[in-house]
């Protein structure tokens, strides 16, 4: 550790905003949380990866949503990108598993970088119909381009090799657990650094204040342009597990009502904590899993509520309402 | 030309429809994508009129428009008004939620199932002219929505009601300032906007179906009207949707393996270059 | 000495509204340059004009020499042509040292490194709380912007431009909404800052603008009415004329 410059008061320590990175034990525990659910759920492996990957695609939404502000209602194009890219990939013969997953991120991060000129400019309200725009644009084509992509009938005939040449897929989707738990895991950490870089401490700027920005010499498009890129290739590795997981491709991938669950899933966890994506997924499909079980119109109807309450009540979402528990425990006063 | 005539006809009922989430954009800046369930409910509330209780359909439509109105007052009052000032990302979470609430509530009363209508046999049929066929109905939808597209524009530019509308719009402080009762013309504006919607969807059974999707199904169309049209922008919206509604036609008749791709293409690519809108103002203030 | 900060023939146009006619300004290397003129005479429009803030309809704009016309905000910022605002824009949910570190890793050029968190980066931070010390700042280093108090605020948004290392600082109302105690303590700080830097200062109170200014230019409807001297401002009647009602140092 350097010494504190002279004209540093020597009882200031810089450690808080030093140690910011540092994993919380909290987050230890959360990680155990999977793996006990390998054994505890055993017979639900078809959720968990489910889950797993939709907490993929909700971490996309947060890195551009949460971090930099850029609202969107057609998050699933790249979703649906990269479901095709890897499905496509697969049937054609290149069913390596990791193989399909870079390029599914290549070619949404591809279709990112092109379409994030779109929403440099504008008011939030144009983001959102831009975005929504080109995602239907998408699900109109994919739905049109039958002999590419098997439109309403979805893609048959992907075929999947075994990851790594060792672990096949198996009918209980056991390796599909780990497998997309384990591209989880790894994306994450790549996001939680990210989001503790000096790029992402330029996020949080432009979020909280874009025309201050430019002013202590950010280029704001430049770092627009590159988190939506990447939170395109996020949401494409997502798709891609998807495909890969389910060995098929439905057109509903690139529907507008999954972009729009998962801005709700989003916002029910916590925008701009990664762990708000993470547990809003948990907790949303967990309760989608038994709750429409039960009845499928109720359950929208009580998440129609559920939206409405937090929109009007909690917009910090569950993460929020914890971290409010949270800081009323260590500190009880 | 029946092309055209018919896509003149949908252009129409796409405005009656859009022209109320335009206004509520423009004067409240309010994001509305619930818009579609207040169109819904009206053609919900037309078929059971009609199918339970054998009301005339020209009767029926006047209650409908009616009791749109009135669900867009109870709404705006209790629920819309607590986000006016809120960013347009919660304004759309709240109305999705709604929608979703909407879609559900319509799915336990009336099913899954496309609602049928019996449209009176003076309003059925079609007859021809040389080389146009015209449907009865379709006319029909032409001379209402027209009509109220003039009464509309006339409202706007010529009573006081309309004076305080625009005064609102363009800048509400200053409206606020001179007096004039922005909340009443708030609600009065949203309730006006609901009740054409709910017009609109009763009209739109026959064309555009009626199933408990409905608000999601058409919500694209009716954000392209306000993209294209400019928001709060009555001519604007008036123009925008029969343009989208002769391209519909056309593109779904002459080259249906692209769909409605063009019409998102020309959203998007008029928010690109014109995010005012085609007939909007310009941007400058 | 040398202009350091020039525009020739600058105009800026809504309209018909002329918010800046043909202003030609030059700023001398070391100046403490103030810019003072009636509500609307387009002093902040030509601030918005120097950084790029807004185009010009016509004119140029010179730093040490360089046409920067062209040039982007962040592009001028990194030639050191930074401002302040007269509203405040800061980060309201980063803690102040945050914020500040913020700056200065952008101006270290760090903005774009994905992989060290912040938090490694002890230089950039370390640069900070010495920012932070000069300023009398740092026992709220770890607070949220947010939560302090408007005088302090005031404090972090010339803080935010000073991370940038200006040679060229554009102060715009700076103690605009201070009470008048803290004002004093602001301007004392502004008056501490390095000679070499170049000051351009827009401010209404005029006792503040003839202690500290020795160069005033005064604006009037988007135009340059005279410049010169604080002395020879003072006595000029065009100017009395101008502000005919408000207090002039006699």
């Amino acid at each position: 550790m350097s010494m504190p410059p002279s004209s540093v008061d020597s009882a200031f320590s810089a450690t808080p905003l030093r140690d910011a990175s540092r994993w919380h034990p909290a987050e230890y525990a959360f990680w155990v949380l999977p793996v006990l659910a390998y054994f505890v759920f055993g017979e639900n492996l078809s959720l968990l990866s489910q889950i797993a990957i939709a907490a993929l695609f909700c971490l996309s939404l947060d890195l551009i949503l949460g971090y930099a502000g850029i609202v969107s209602l057609g998050h699933a194009a790249f979703f649906g990108v990269g479901a095709y890219a890897a499905g496509l990939l697969a049937k054609h013969g290149w069913g390596d598993p990791l193989l399909g997953l870079a390029a599914a991120a290549a070619i949404a991060a591809a279709a990112g970088f092109v379409t994030s000129f779109l929403v440099l400019r504008g008011s939030d309200l144009t983001r959102l119909m831009v975005t929504l725009g080109v995602a239907v644009m998408l699900y109109e084509g994919a739905n049109k381009a039958t002999a590419f992509t098997g439109g309403v009938d979805g893609l048959q005939g992907v075929e999947v090799k075994p990851i790594l040449g060792m672990f096949s897929f198996d009918l209980y989707g056991k390796t599909a657990y780990w497998y997309s738990l384990a591209v989880l895991f790894v994306m994450f950490w790549l996001a939680r650094r990210l989001v503790h870089s000096p790029f992402g401490l330029s996020l949080r700027g432009i979020r909280q204040n874009v025309g201050r920005m430019p002013a202590i010499g950010a280029p704001v498009n430049g770092r627009l342009v590159a988190v939506y890129t990447i939170g395109a290739a996020y949401a494409g590795v997502a798709g891609g597990l998807l495909t890969q997981t389910t060995q098929f491709v439905s057109l509903d991938v690139l529907s507008f009502s999954r972009s729009a669950e998962l801005l709700l899933i989003l916002v029910l966890g916590g925008t701009g904590r990664l762990y708000g994506a993470l547990i809003g997924t948990m907790v949303f499909m967990t309760a989608h899993h038994f709750l429409s079980g039960i009845n499928p119109q109720y359950w929208q109807f009580w998440l129609g509520a559920a939206l409405v309450l937090v929109v009007l009540f909690a917009r910090d979402g569950i993460m929020g309402l914890l971290q409010k528990l949270g800081t009323r425990w260590t500190k009880p006063a | 030309m029946t092309v055209v005539f018919d896509g003149i006809a949908s252009g129409l009922l796409l405005f009656l429809i859009s022209v109320g989430l335009s206004v509520t954009l423009g004067l409240m800046n309010f994001v509305n994508l619930a818009h579609g369930s207040f169109a819904m409910l009206g053609g919900y509330i037309c078929v059971i009129l009609l199918n339970r209780h054998g009301m005339p359909f020209l009767a029926a439509l006047p209650i409908v428009t009616l009791a749109s109105a009135l669900a867009g007052v109870v709404l705006e009052r209790t629920l819309y008004r607590r986000l006016y000032g809120a960013s347009h990302l919660d304004q759309v979470l709240f109305s999705i939620g709604l929608v979703f609430m909407s879609i559900s509530t319509a799915h336990y009363f009336f099913g899954a199932q496309q609602q049928p209508l019996q449209l009176p046999p003076m309003l059925s049929g079609q007859f021809n002219l040389p080389g146009v066929d015209i449907g009865v109905y379709r006319l029909f939808l032409i001379v209402v929505g027209l009509s109220i597209a003039v009464a509309l524009q006339w409202m706007i530019t010529s009573t006081r009601f309309g004076a305080q509308l625009r005064a609102a719009v363009d800048n509400p402080r200053a409206a606020r300032g001179l007096g004039i009762d922005v909340d009443r013309v708030f609600v009065l504006t949203f309730a006006l906007g609901s009740a054409l919607a709910g017009l609109g969807g009763a009209l739109g059974v026959e064309m555009l179906g009626l199933d408990p999707e409905f608000p999601v199904k058409y919500i694209v169309y009716f954000l392209i009207v306000v993209a294209v049209g400019g928001s709060g922008n009555i001519k604007g919206s008036l123009y925008a949707s029969l343009i989208i509604g002769i391209c519909d036609v056309a593109g779904k008749y002459y080259v249906p393996q692209i769909g409605a791709f063009v019409i998102y293409a020309v959203m998007v690519v008029t928010l690109i270059f014109r995010p005012q809108g085609l007939f909007g103002r310009s941007a400058a203030k | 000495m040398s202009a350091v900060l020039e525009t020739r023939n600058l105009s800026k146009r809504f309209g018909g509204f002329f918010a800046s006619n043909d202003v030609s300004l030059s700023v001398e290397q070391g100046a403490r340059h103030a810019l003072i003129g009636p509500n609307g005479a387009g002093k902040t429009t030509l601030i918005n004009l120097l950084t790029g803030f807004l185009e010009p309809s016509s004119g140029d704009v010179f730093l040490k020499g360089d046409n920067v016309t062209r040039l982007a905000q962040h592009q001028r910022v990194k030639r050191g042509l930074v401002r302040t605002f007269q509203i405040n824009r800061l980060f309201a949910e980063m803690t102040v040292l945050e914020s500040v570190t913020l700056s200065v890793c952008e101006r270290l050029g760090l903005g774009w490194k994905l992989w060290r968190p912040v938090g490694a980066h002890t230089a950039a931070i370390d640069e900070a709380a010495e920012l932070l010390a000069t300023l009398r700042l740092l026992d709220v280093a770890h607070r949220q912007t947010r939560s302090l108090a408007y005088g302090r605020q005031r404090m972090i948004e010339i803080a935010l431009a000073l991370a940038a290392r200006p040679q060229v600082l554009l102060l715009d109302e700076p103690a605009a909404g201070v009470p008048t105690d803290e004002s004093r303590e602001l301007f004392e700080t502004i008056a501490q800052l390095p000679r070499e830097m170049t000051i351009l200062l827009i401010e209404h109170d005029m006792d503040l603008v003839f202690r500290f200014a020795d160069r005033i230019s005064v604006l009037v409807g988007g135009a340059l009415l005279t410049e010169g001297v604080p002395d020879v401002i003072a006595k000029d009647p065009r100017v009395r004329e101008v502000y005919l009602g408000e207090p002039l140092d006699d």
